[in-house]
């Protein structure tokens, strides 16, 4: 069955419903258009832009430290080399890091774990040898994981990961 | 050159209920110097030090953060000047404990030790203050001045060992103790 294209808008209404006000981010190309540049114009949303990923990881745990509720929102290529941070920071250090990962050039409709690009393959096989939760925005219907994954994350003061396998229109 | 311990001992008489962000030797050291719900040592990873407290300071804007960073740690991640001088938080003193080197993991010298020039970076990547001391009496008669100005503010603090005191990295990471933290700062004003 043909999914829904994924709506730009209902992830970020969906974003800022789970109670997120910060997003720490650095551009990919899958979510850059459609999702960063409008979150860059949204007064409800702050933006803090870094040079590079496990920055925003860390970010985001000093926010948590604050009561505050943020989102990393970057490439698959910047998870996998924050990958030490999320062990450290985000796992051990239980925080409850919420990342909304682009994974660029992933074929529309496969499964990332059977995409041609070895990158892609490999993402959620490491998530899962690291015990952290993950779930795949694919289509519009797949919104509605958002904000029960990023409370989850915060009741168990652990990290979540959205994987975004498409560029949202 | 100043001894480490006592360069903390002059911040901890200067402290008035500022967050520390506290990494390797420098947190070791103020755990036992200054200790306070409001230490923060759980940055998880090298390096990460300047980001947690980059997120403290956007989240609570009202209160005082102060880094006391390392110079190895502060190479392993540069990017973070240049975030934090882009997100421009006033409330956010950077402090880099400059001892030359990787003090924890074996004494080994960073690269270019003793060249490069911190405050030069963090001028370079945007800080709008920097300031260096190596001496005590002026890192003690200059640092209410510099509390109250606003920030990012880079100091650079050349510093040495000085008395031994106790490791201790469960202390330093045990998430409780970050739980105690978020529980002192809601209480904070």
């Amino acid at each position: 069955m043909a999914q829904s294209p994924l709506q730009a808008q209902s992830i970020i209404r969906e974003v800022k419903r789970a109670g997120i006000r910060f997003v720490v981010a650095l551009p990919d190309r899958t979510t850059s258009e459609r999702l960063l540049k409008p979150m860059l114009r949204d007064q409800e949303l702050k933006v803090v832009q870094v040079c590079k990923e496990d920055e925003g990881v860390s970010i985001c745990s000093g926010l948590f430290a604050t009561g505050q509720r943020a989102l990393l929102l970057i490439q698959y290529t910047g998870l996998l080399d924050s990958i030490n941070a999320l062990r450290g920071v985000a796992v051990e250090g239980k925080n409850p890091v919420c990342l909304m990962v682009g994974l660029l050039g992933k074929e529309p409709g496969v499964p990332p774990a059977q995409s041609k690009k070895y990158g892609l393959r490999i993402v959620e096989p490491i998530l899962d040898a690291m015990g952290i939760e993950h779930h795949l925005l694919e289509g519009d219907e797949d919104v509605a994981k958002i904000a029960p994954a990023v409370e989850q994350a915060y009741a168990k003061s652990l990290p979540v990961v959205l994987l975004v396998g498409r560029e949202p229109v | 050159m100043m001894k480490r311990d006592e360069c903390l001992k002059v911040l901890a008489r200067h402290r008035k209920g500022e967050i520390v962000v506290a990494v390797y030797k420098a947190a070791q050291e103020w755990i036992h110097i200054a200790p306070s719900d409001l230490n923060y040592t759980f940055t998880g990873a090298m390096g990460q030090g300047s980001s947690h407290a980059l997120g403290i300071a956007l989240g609570r804007p009202d209160k005082k953060v102060i880094v006391l960073d390392g110079d190895g740690s502060l190479l392993m991640n540069l990017g973070s000047l240049v975030t934090i001088a882009n997100a421009a938080p006033k409330n956010l003193l950077h402090c880099v404990c400059e001892n030359g080197s990787y003090e924890t993991n074996g004494g080994v010298p960073i690269p270019n030790a003793g060249r490069v020039s911190f405050t030069g970076l963090a001028k370079a990547a945007g800080y709008p203050r920097t300031y260096e001391f190596e001496d005590l009496a002026d890192w003690d008669r200059e640092l209410d001045r510099i509390l109250n100005e606003e920030g990012p503010i880079l100091i650079d603090l050349k510093v040495e060992p000085g008395e031994d005191y106790p490791e201790d990295f469960r202390r330093l990471y045990n998430p409780e103790f970050r739980d105690a933290f978020r529980r002192a700062l809601q209480r904070s004003t």
